[in-house]
């Protein structure tokens, strides 16, 4: 396939799990706040650091409030991270590439986009649940559409590995918040209130329900344990990381156990990493420094694929037309995101 | 809904004789038009509004923000072509695009049409269109024009004319498709029992065009469309025809000539194309032949082209035939190369650049329709009778200044079609666009595109000018 068509579904895959996954990171914020008291219940600009982008809000924003960071991660078209801009560019990279998608990932796609774009704000932010329940409903109908339509060609194969890549990222950030959520004293770690926002933040990962057939009780060990290592739970960053491998594989057609190119081995790296750790492990080293380890290895495993696949050529159009549009970890100052597709 | 107020104004009404009554072509429809209640027909518009968007069915216009994507404005209400008359207007066309396929041939070749006078060869030669580097040059199979669009209109003798001819890259069957297709999403009921001729096979028919004149002796040929881009204001076209044929959608960029051969880059390397259909102009295609600015093209794709290793659809240089000066000559044209009269009549054409009709032009005015030569897209049209005097006299030095730029017809009456206008029926002006494919042999798709001017009174049906279109039913 045309090596521009290959970067354009992959991107479009993240961008559409990108928005899905803002509207978990939002769903589960909301979620721990508010059963905090008044002191604690303000506590928004953790999400933005645990998104990556806390630098451009900053200079956008001033203080972190509900309504500036909700204003910032939904409708804020000047944040290219915002669910209405990670439409606009899944929209922009479908539309690139109309004729190599079926119909009707386009027809939807552009449903959910005019569905953001239109969207009332001040009764989108009145009535998040519903707003976010229908990102969420939105990104996985073209999930499933993909899924049921699409020949299992070199197409589907680069939009499903940009899909995991995705998502593997945020749910690790998903992990991230409650590193940063502040409970109100140490002493309340393994308390009631504890304890709910674990699980909050699995079902923010939509996780809990099938965390309690595999682990039964809440644990902070078990939680990291299955939302980071599971084998079989489709969110985790194991098994999106196995997935994407499988797609990469697919692509390049190397077997099992070796590699042609530097993205199957950073890949294949990172994956049986996950496979040779425990949560234990995760915890021992500190799961915010392992997530931070995390996100910069999957940034790597990204350039090696731009370099392989979608750079190649040495001519000076083709170059313009690509995209790098990594987040940065969350603690680092740097951005790197920029899109050939204007606004 | 009550039809029996609708006007027709003494203007040719595609839907209703003189009297009111429905023409026999329409009457079922008229019938099942007057079934309905009240506000129903409304509602169905707007339900189709709503498909559109969200299909994304949109053209870019130019001259506003970069990336504007307006909706393609759709009236539900269709125009009907009786099936016999359309046969004839099928021969019509075959005929003309025959002949003017072969004048194509002949004036980048022997030049026998220029030699025996027929048409004056400066007229060609100064067309904008005409490209002194496609000379010599033999298309497989002969064919230059792959893809034409031809312009009718019915005027007030209730006749169908020939307004212009598209031979480069004629846009507008995409919506021809989608026109039916929102349709039958929105008013499948208004379909029972009327046996309409379908649309849905061209993106079948076009694949088999191309395929068919691929360079001699390929296996398989590998297909292509190539676009602009996304900015371009026909862009969702060129993408529904890739995917509706399953081929790649591809840009300048993505093509390389390699070792002699046009080729792709994909992620596994370059892979050979044999046949281009392409839809950026003829001088943006190869910058060392062409523009050398150009951005959007192949360098090198021409050398490929001479060889005979690529094929091009459109051919290079076809814009020389429907230049709108050449237009006037097309009934002499078919009758030197076929012997035969035409079958679809040329509106009466003044040519500028021949002195008699030069000065008949600038004392009649205020009565003609000027149009440049070589603008498409209904820009820089002047119509006399609407003019002030102010513009007319603009005009009439533009047209001084230079002749060979101008020609003027006389004001048609243009039919016109029932249109939805708040929450009743009004006539409005309407053309039509049949598609043609020219590969083994002449295919032309039964209906074609009705634009229709939406504002009252006008006749500019160009969708960047206000313009909107309707399905049109040819009855089998």
């Amino acid at each position: 396939m045309l090596s521009r068509v290959a970067d354009s579904v992959f991107w479009l895959s993240r961008y559409v799990e990108r928005a899905e996954n803002v509207a978990r990171f939002l769903d589960v914020n909301m979620h721990m706040t508010l059963d905090l008291g008044d002191s604690l219940s303000q506590q928004w600009e953790p999400l933005v650091a645990t998104t990556g982008d806390h630098k451009t809000f900053s200079e956008r924003h001033g203080p972190a409030t509900r309504d500036s960071v909700w204003q910032f991660l939904t409708f804020d078209r000047k944040n290219p991270n915002s669910i209405v801009s990670c439409l606009y560019s899944a929209r922009e990279n479908a539309r690139t590439i109309r004729g190599s998608l079926p119909s009707e990932v386009w027809e939807e796609l552009n449903k959910f986009y005019l569905f953001v774009r239109g969207a009332d704000v001040p009764n989108a932010l009145e009535n998040t649940t519903h707003f976010l329940g229908e990102v969420k409903r939105y990104s996985q109908l073209l999930v499933g559409i993909m899924e049921s339509l699409m020949s299992r060609n070199e197409a589907w194969h680069f939009g499903r590995m940009g899909r995991n890549l995705e998502r593997a990222d945020k749910t690790s950030r998903i992990l991230d918040v409650k590193y940063f959520i502040l409970l109100p004293t140490t002493s309340e770690v393994g308390t009631p209130l504890d304890v709910i926002q674990w699980a909050a933040l699995l079902k923010s990962a939509s996780a809990l329900e099938m965390y309690r057939r595999v682990r039964g009780r809440i644990a902070p060990e078990h939680v990291v344990g299955f939302l980071m290592l599971d084998q079989d739970f489709p969110r985790s960053v194991r098994y999106c990381l196995s997935r994407a491998e499988e797609s990469l594989r697919a692509i390049t057609g190397s077997p099992e156990g070796t590699f042609q190119l530097r993205a199957e081995k950073l890949l294949g790296r990172l994956r049986s990493e996950f496979e040779f750790t425990q949560a234990a492990d995760i915890i021992h080293s500190g799961l915010h420094e392992f997530i931070d380890r995390v996100q910069l290895s999957i940034n790597e495993v990204d350039a090696a694929i731009f370099d392989s696949f979608f750079a190649t050529q040495p001519i000076a159009n083709v170059s313009e037309q690509s995209q790098s549009q990594t987040q940065s970890q969350s603690q680092s100052q740097s951005q790197s995101q920029s899109s050939s597709t204007a606004e | 809904m009550r039809l029996d107020n609708y006007q027709t104004d003494g203007f040719y009404d595609e839907m209703f004789d003189e009297a009111g009554t429905p023409r026999s072509r329409a009457d079922v429809l008229a019938s099942r038009l007057s079934a309905l209640s009240d506000g129903e027909l409304v509602r169905r518009q707007k339900a189709a509004d709503l498909t559109l968007l969200n299909m994304g069915i949109t053209f870019a216009v130019y001259g506003h923000e970069a990336g504007t994507e307006k909706v393609w404005p759709f009236d539900i209400v269709p125009r009907i072509v009786d099936g016999a008359e359309f046969e004839i207007i099928q021969r019509g066309l075959r005929q003309r695009i025959f002949a003017l396929n072969v004048f194509i041939d002949d004036v980048y070749n022997e030049q026998r049409i220029l030699k025996d006078g027929v048409v004056p060869a400066e007229l060609v030669f100064s067309a904008s269109c005409y490209l002194k580097q496609c000379v010599g040059l033999k298309p497989p199979g002969g064919v230059w024009c792959h893809v034409v669009g031809t312009d009718l209109v019915r005027d007030g003798d209730g006749k169908f004319y020939v307004l212009e001819d598209n031979l480069r890259c004629p846009s507008g069957v995409s919506y021809v498709i989608e026109n039916r297709e929102v349709m039958k999403r929105t008013f499948p009921q208004i379909f029972g029992g009327l046996r309409i001729q379908p649309v849905e096979d061209y993106p079948e028919r076009l694949l088999e065009t191309l395929q068919h004149v691929a360079p001699p002796n390929t296996q398989s040929p590998n297909v292509v469309v190539l676009t602009p881009g996304i900015y371009n204001s026909a862009y969702f076209e060129h993408s529904f025809l890739a995917q509706q044929m399953g081929v790649e959608l591809v840009e300048g960029s993505d093509l390389v000539v390699s070792d002699g051969y046009v080729c792709m880059r994909t992620t596994r390397g370059l892979q050979r194309v044999d046949v281009i259909y392409r839809r950026i102009d003829d001088t943006f295609l190869d910058p060392k032949c062409f523009r050398p600015d150009s951005a959007l093209g192949v360098p090198g794709l021409m050398d490929v082209y001479r060889k005979g290793r690529v094929t091009l659809a459109n051919a290079p240089g076809t814009g020389v035939a429907d230049d709108k000066a050449i237009y006037a000559y097309v009934p002499r044209i078919i009758k030197y190369y076929l012997g035969e009269d035409p079958i679809l009549n040329n509106v009466p054409t003044r040519i500028c650049s021949e002195p008699e009709d030069l000065q008949y032009v600038l004392h009649n005015l205020s009565k003609l329709v000027i149009k440049p030569t070589n603008e498409s897209g209904g820009y820089g049209i002047v119509i006399g009778p609407r003019a002030t005097s102010e513009e007319l006299a603009k005009c009439a030095d533009l047209i001084r200044a230079n002749p060979r730029n101008y020609i003027a017809q006389p004001m048609l009456a243009l039919s016109r079609v029932p249109t939805i206008v708040d929450d009743h029926l009004e006539g409005r002006h309407v053309d039509l666009r049949p598609y043609m494919l020219y590969g083994k042999d002449i295919f032309v798709l039964p209906g074609g595109l009705t634009r229709v001017a939406l504002r009252k009174g006008s006749l500019i049906v160009n969708s960047s000018q206000g313009g909107g279109s309707k399905d049109t039913w040819v009855l089998a």
